[in-house]
């Protein structure tokens, strides 16, 4: 059996700990689609303030997908810029 | 797979990298137009000049409405904030790395906005006014109310860094993939390639770039005009 080098050890641990940090996009999914389903149910009550409601949703995914893009974050910077290698 | 931004030229680490030259490029892109469009103007608009003058028009109108028809004097900031975080985004349609792809750009577009946020609101309410605002329900808000306005441009920049980058990444990984597919099966002619990543093109080059633009220079607004003292009725 070969012997596991610690660079090879950390970027696996680093590979793994990218994919978790992705599970924190299940929240933003949920907000944006509870963003988009409140603005259809909008939409259906009142048709003409289409354009209105069409503005404020797209601000208001885009609001809340921020806290998705902070995992996405830690998980590129864990892929592409990992701090840990430096350190053995 | 290389992600990062390639260096040009430069010394160590102290380098000049092709964002740094694409946003000057863009820079004088836009401020050559603005020159051509206003050299002979007419009272009758013809050609460029009627083209500045819709744009113009179109950002005076928005920031009438989103800020108030008092606050029309950042509509000249905010206009070049939108055209410029547009094409910055859009010239990745040409397979060039867009700008805002490397953190830098939006850090230093959201560092200014952090700052007009807060020179605008000492201006308007004086400092007694400003540190009762920060204050809002009551005094032990205060620290809370400071985190959440220090952490602002954090979140502002990484929206528009994290969207851009995003699709910059699925679409090198799906032409990755596509690439490796159609050599297995033709050899070296990458047929896949020609029309399957077009829809995902259309969204994260046309549609994400529009939309972020967008909500920075909307957010932009939004907090410099919050932070300001209302118009007296």
């Amino acid at each position: 059996m070969a012997q596991i080098t610690p660079q090879a050890f950390i970027l696996g641990l680093s590979a793994i700990g990218a994919g978790l940090a992705m599970i924190g996009v299940i929240g933003a999914g949920i907000g944006v689609g509870f963003t988009s389903g409140k603005a259809v149910e909008g939409i259906a009550r009142q048709p003409e303030a289409q354009g209105d409601i069409m503005k404020i949703m797209f601000i208001g995914m885009a609001v809340t997908e921020t806290t998705g893009l902070f995992a996405f974050i830690v998980a590129i910077i864990l892929m592409y810029a990992n701090p840990f290698i430096n350190l053995i | 797979m290389e992600l990062g931004t390639k260096k040009i030229i430069g010394i160590g680490n102290f380098y000049i990298t092709e964002t740094v030259i694409w946003s000057l490029i863009i820079s004088v892109i836009m401020i050559v137009f603005a020159l051509l469009a206003t050299r002979k103007m007419q009272k009758v608009p013809k050609g460029l000049q009627a083209y500045a003058e819709w744009i113009v028009d179109f950002i005076y109108n928005w920031v009438g409405q989103v800020m108030g028809s008092d606050k029309l004097k950042f509509a000249p900031y905010i206009g070049t904030l939108f055209i410029f975080l547009l094409l910055g985004n859009l010239i990745g349609l040409f397979d060039i790395r867009p700008i805002t792809t490397n953190l830098n750009t939006p850090f230093a577009l959201a560092t200014i906005t952090f700052v007009m946020i807060h020179y605008n609101a000492v201006k308007t309410r004086r400092l007694g006014g400003y540190i009762k605002h920060l204050s809002e329900p009551n005094f032990l808000m205060l620290p809370i109310n400071l985190l959440s306005e220090l952490s602002f441009p954090l979140s502002l920049s990484f929206r528009l860094f994290g969207n851009i980058l995003g699709g910059v990444v699925i679409m090198k990984l799906l032409y990755m993939a596509l690439e490796k597919l159609s050599a297995l099966l033709t050899g070296s002619i990458p047929i896949f390639i020609i029309a399957i990543p077009l829809p995902l093109n259309f969204f994260f080059d046309i549609f994400e770039s529009v939309l972020q633009a967008y909500v920075f220079t909307m957010l932009t607004m939004a907090f410099i005009a919050n932070a300001m003292k209302p118009k007296e009725e």
